[in-house]
């Protein structure tokens, strides 16, 4: 028999779901990708989701806009191809500091069929060489959430340059991380003797990382389902491994590198074992607080399996539902054998049967989206809006201890309000 | 095709969401994608709504597409009623679904549910939010209270001796700017004249309510974006006669008075006398007298628009440089409003023509939407909100109306609370070389994150104290990533973490050291 939830049942479930589209990638990937632009085009609903779910946070002049689609473009009276070209220069007139601008389809431009990839590719020849266009889903009936930045990365990888024939093998690190991970990681694989090492998606468009035979691809997050396939058709190579979050996950994700290019036993401690300590250590502290607390996930990420891992693993934590959007299994493998066994696994969503059976569980502490969070205080639950680890860097040893803590947060809070 | 980096309205299904959150008792059938659940977070989190908005969404996927998407809603529709059981619901498509064409209205009827099915057709492609929510406000009053509507051309019977008036408040919503509290002034102000609330609607109504809103002798439109078309319907139906006074300040408010008044056949004196809103006399104090001609710009809706010019004219002494709106449905009462103090209304939902204006007028106060708060805050010019769109702060805790004598004090508060206070603006001019004190400087009663103005250079930056720890120029570089609201404390932490373990330089280790040790 294969350990903990290897080979566990999945099951699927349909109804209302609760989640983003992909159109919300933007928030963050436009942050990361310093001289790109995101054109969504779609409807006023898509601009008003990215205007919700970037919050008035990040007013200074946001490097994504929406062409909304009018009632003259559905009527024929517009000329869409024409429509979109005046737009494009209208904002490229605006940004010249822009050097990649994604097109981004949304609902309604899938629903019409409007041919983004196409009128990508017209662009790129009218302001070749400034600025180079792409396309891209993030439409809600084809992409949940986080699927946004795994469409996005995967429209770039056939645009990244081919890696010279005799080139040694490189680590090509995929997932949109934060600066200061990235910075850290670096360092470590530096430490390691790794070299070199690229990220994906890097922050300035001049810096696309090159790919062939000789990539191997550390995935920094469990939703680049798509990116992996392309990467693979580029002749890079997957390195399956745990995701880098707490001590464990980082430890083993950066072992899948270190076996991957040989770096000695000995080495891979002396680099690691300081920081995998320190994680622990800083860890550790939250367990009294977590351990044995029931846990219940809300579909949203595809987050919700490594986290669940991560707060069963490192600090005691009992899933009593990990509900994930959609289930890479192969990707989440490594993940998935590490939850006790028997968690019930669920994906896709039915919001309302989701509510009755948190009702029915009555666990500590829920993980759940935006839209659900105050309606479950209100109820007497202690919640924990998933979106923000999402937003927030949690990867690496350095971010353990507050990945741990925006789970303590909330319980420590409850037990500070006086009733 | 029209570029927009930020929007002063939402699509229009996310005003009837906003009318059907209101309500108590209804429930509403969206056909949508699942990304289209973002607008609950409005409610929840903006508005801090204890519950789910009363929205079933559809959800439809790609692969739904070539199938059915119409048995999709039927079944989201039939699931919805049998959970929730409200007395009415809504039905309608949002953006995408509009485009595939399932009548939803259709669909619904053909369920034969045992409650009023009320179909909404709201244009995703040509209408905005509050004109989703006017037309559902209306549509709802359409099917609920219309069953109950006289012959037409029968006269309204003389209200009973001795029965006191009563009148309706229509127009407030969920997610409005402080339409939670602007009802209750206005109800004070009604009881002034001895006239009764009968319905508020939609804000708390229920569908029972809705269906007795013909009873009342007359309809107060609060806010003409949403409850003028339910208004105009009961005046042809009912023969209610409707308000056009919007409360906002102690003018509007006197003026309101006099409408209603005159509408009811009722002597306004002695109620009008009795409005006397502590603004007023704020207003009149010798402290105030350094408002006297400030320059404000407006812009927001057109009821909140055109009613802070005339406060900010006529009771605070401002000068209006500016008056605009978003309200294109109102954008004639706008520009008629403008025009009687001399100025062209500005009316777009382009905020970036927005922020041209205020930066080509300069003004020392901006009176706007939080678009405006943030072009304001760039810009380094006092501001205060006065309009949806909104933000979580505009959902204070304590009671802050606007409309009434109580909505002229909160007026009064807010608008001058942005601004440098009498003497210390003095000083100011006075000694502008004082390095902390010179004119970059925020109000002093602000936080520093007031308006970014340069500052004089060479702020005195303390001295590391006690026993100095040196770092690493690494360290120095990470330290500058933290953010900038906890890299004081970081640096302070890390350095006491270095001295008391006798470190005498930090570097990178020692920062991330330092964090695990501090990290709660
Ligand atoms: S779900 Fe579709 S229509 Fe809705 S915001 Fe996302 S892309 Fe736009």
């Amino acid at each position: 028999m294969s350990p903990g939830c290897a080979d566990a049942p999945i099951r699927k479930e349909r109804g209302q779901r609760e989640v983003f589209c992909g159109l919300t990638g933007i928030v963050w990937l436009h942050r990361k990708l310093q001289d790109a632009f995101f054109l969504v085009v779609g409807s006023r609903t898509c601009a008003h989701l990215l205007q919700s779910a970037a919050g008035v946070m990040i007013f200074a002049e946001p490097r994504f806009a929406t062409a909304i689609i009018g009632e003259r473009d559905l009527a024929g009276r517009a000329d869409l191809d024409e429509e979109l070209d005046r737009v494009v220069g209208r904002l490229l007139a605006r940004r010249p500091d822009i050097k990649l601008l994604f097109l981004v389809g949304s609902c309604p431009s899938e629903v019409i069929k409007l041919d983004l990839a196409r009128a990508a590719a017209r662009l790129s020849r009218l302001h070749a060489p400034a600025v180079r266009v792409l396309a891209y889903s993030g439409s809600g009936i084809e992409t949940t959430f986080t699927q946004g930045e795994d469409a996005c990365l995967a429209a770039l990888v056939p645009t990244l340059p081919e890696e010279r024939r005799a080139a040694p093998p490189s680590l090509l690190v995929v997932g949109a991380l934060a600066d200061i991970v990235e910075d850290q990681l670096r360092r470590l694989f530096e430490g390691l003797g790794i070299a070199p090492v690229r990220f994906l998606p890097p922050r300035r468009s001049a810096e696309m990382p090159p790919v062939g035979p000789g990539t191997r691809v550390l995935l920094a997050q469990p939703w680049l389902g798509e990116t992996m396939r392309a990467l693979e058709e580029r002749g890079a190579r997957h390195l399956p491994a745990l995701f880098p979050l707490g001590a464990e996950g980082t430890t083993a994700w950066l072992a899948a590198a270190a076996a991957a290019f040989g770096v000695p036993e000995g080495r891979f401690r002396a680099i690691t074992e300081p920081g995998a300590e320190r994680a622990r250590k800083a860890v550790e502290r939250q367990r009294p607080l977590l351990a044995g607390k029931r846990l219940f996930l809300f579909p949203d990420s595809q987050l919700e399996v490594p986290l669940a891992r991560f707060l069963h693993g490192e600090l005691g934590l009992v899933p009593v539902e990990v509900g994930t959007p959609y289930l890479h299994r192969a990707h989440l493998a490594p993940e998935l054998a590490l939850l006790p066994a028997g968690t019930p696994l669920v994906e896709g969503q039915d919001v309302d049967a989701q509510l009755d059976r948190c009702r029915t569980l009555l666990p500590d502490l829920v993980v759940c989206g935006l839209g659900l969070a105050n309606p479950l205080e209100a109820e007497g639950f202690t919640t924990k809006w998933s979106i923000e680890l999402v937003f927030t860097p949690i990867q690496g040893y350095d971010q353990a201890a507050d990945l741990a803590e925006l789970f303590a947060r909330p319980l420590v809070r409850r037990t500070r309000l006086v009733a | 095709m029209e570029l927009t980096l930020w929007t002063y309205e939402g699509p229009p299904h996310v005003g009837a969401m906003r009318v059907a959150t209101a309500l108590r008792d209804v429930h509403y059938v969206l056909h949508a994608p699942q990304g289209d659940t973002y607008a609950d977070l409005l409610f929840t989190m903006i508005e801090r709504r204890p519950a789910r908005p009363p929205v079933t969404y559809t959800t439809f996927q790609a692969r739904d597409l070539g199938r059915d998407t119409a048995e999709l809603f039927q079944n989201a529709c039939r699931a919805a009623f049998e959970r929730f059981r409200p007395a009415a619901l809504l039905v309608g498509a949002s953006c995408t679904a509009e485009l595939i064409q399932d009548d939803p209205g259709g669909l619904a009827t053909a369920l034969d549910l045992p409650v009023p099915v009320i179909p909404l057709e709201l244009p995703a492609y040509q209408k905005k939010e509050n004109w989703g929510a006017a037309e559902t406000f209306y549509q709802l009053v359409r099917a609920l209270a219309g069953p109950h509507a006289p012959p037409p051309g029968t006269k309204r019977p003389p209200r009973p001796q001795g029965r006191k008036p009563r009148a309706n408040l229509l127009g407030p919503t969920a997610l409005g700017f402080r339409h939670r509290d602007d009802p209750q002034e206005v109800e004070k102000l009604l009881d002034l004249l001895g006239v009764e609330v009968a319905v508020v609607a939609p804000l708390g109504a229920s569908v029972a309510d809705l269906a007795r809103l013909g009873e009342a002798d007359l309809n107060v439109v609060l806010y003409p974006e949403i409850g003028l078309p339910a208004a105009r319907y009961l005046e042809r139906t009912f023969g209610q006669p409707w308000t056009k006074t919007v409360p906002i300040g102690l003018g509007a408010s006197r003026d309101f008075l006099r409408e209603v008044a005159d509408l009811l056949g009722l002597d306004p004196e002695p109620a009008i006398a009795r409005v006397a809103p502590r603004a007023r006399w704020w207003s009149l104090s010798v402290d105030s007298t350094y408002l006297t001609g400030k320059r404000v710009f407006v812009f927001g809706d057109a009821t909140h628009a055109i009613a802070a010019a005339r406060v900010a004219r006529e009771e605070l002494g401002f000068e209006v440089v500016g008056l605009g709106t978003y309200s294109r449905e109102f954008a004639r009462e706008v520009r008629e409003a403008a025009r009687a103090i001399g100025l062209e209304a500005l009316v777009t939902d382009d905020y970036l023509e927005v922020e041209a204006a205020i930066a080509e007028l300069a003004p020392e106060l901006v009176l706007g939407t939080q678009m405006e708060r943030h072009v304001a805050k760039r810009l380094g010019i006092a501001c205060a909100v006065i309009s949806a769109p909104v933000h979580v702060q505009d959902f204070p805790a304590r009671y802050a109306p606007q409309m009434g004598a109580e909505g002229a004090n909160v007026l009064f508060d807010t608008w001058v609370h942005p601004l440098m206070m009498g003497l210390e603006e003095h000083l100011l001019q006075m000694f502008r070389e004082d390095f902390e004190f010179h004119d970059g400087a925020p109000p002093s009663h602000l936080a520093a994150t007031g308006p970014a103005r340069p500052r004089p250079p060479a702020e005195p930056v303390p001295a590391a104290a006690e026993g100095s720890v040196r770092w690493t120029p690494e360290a120095e570089k990470e330290l500058a990533k933290i953010p900038f609201f906890v890299r004081g404390k970081a640096r302070r932490n890390t350095e006491r973490f270095a001295r008391e373990r006798r470190l005498p330089v930090i570097t990178l280790e020692t920062l991330y050291e330092a964090k695990a040790h501090f990290g709660r």
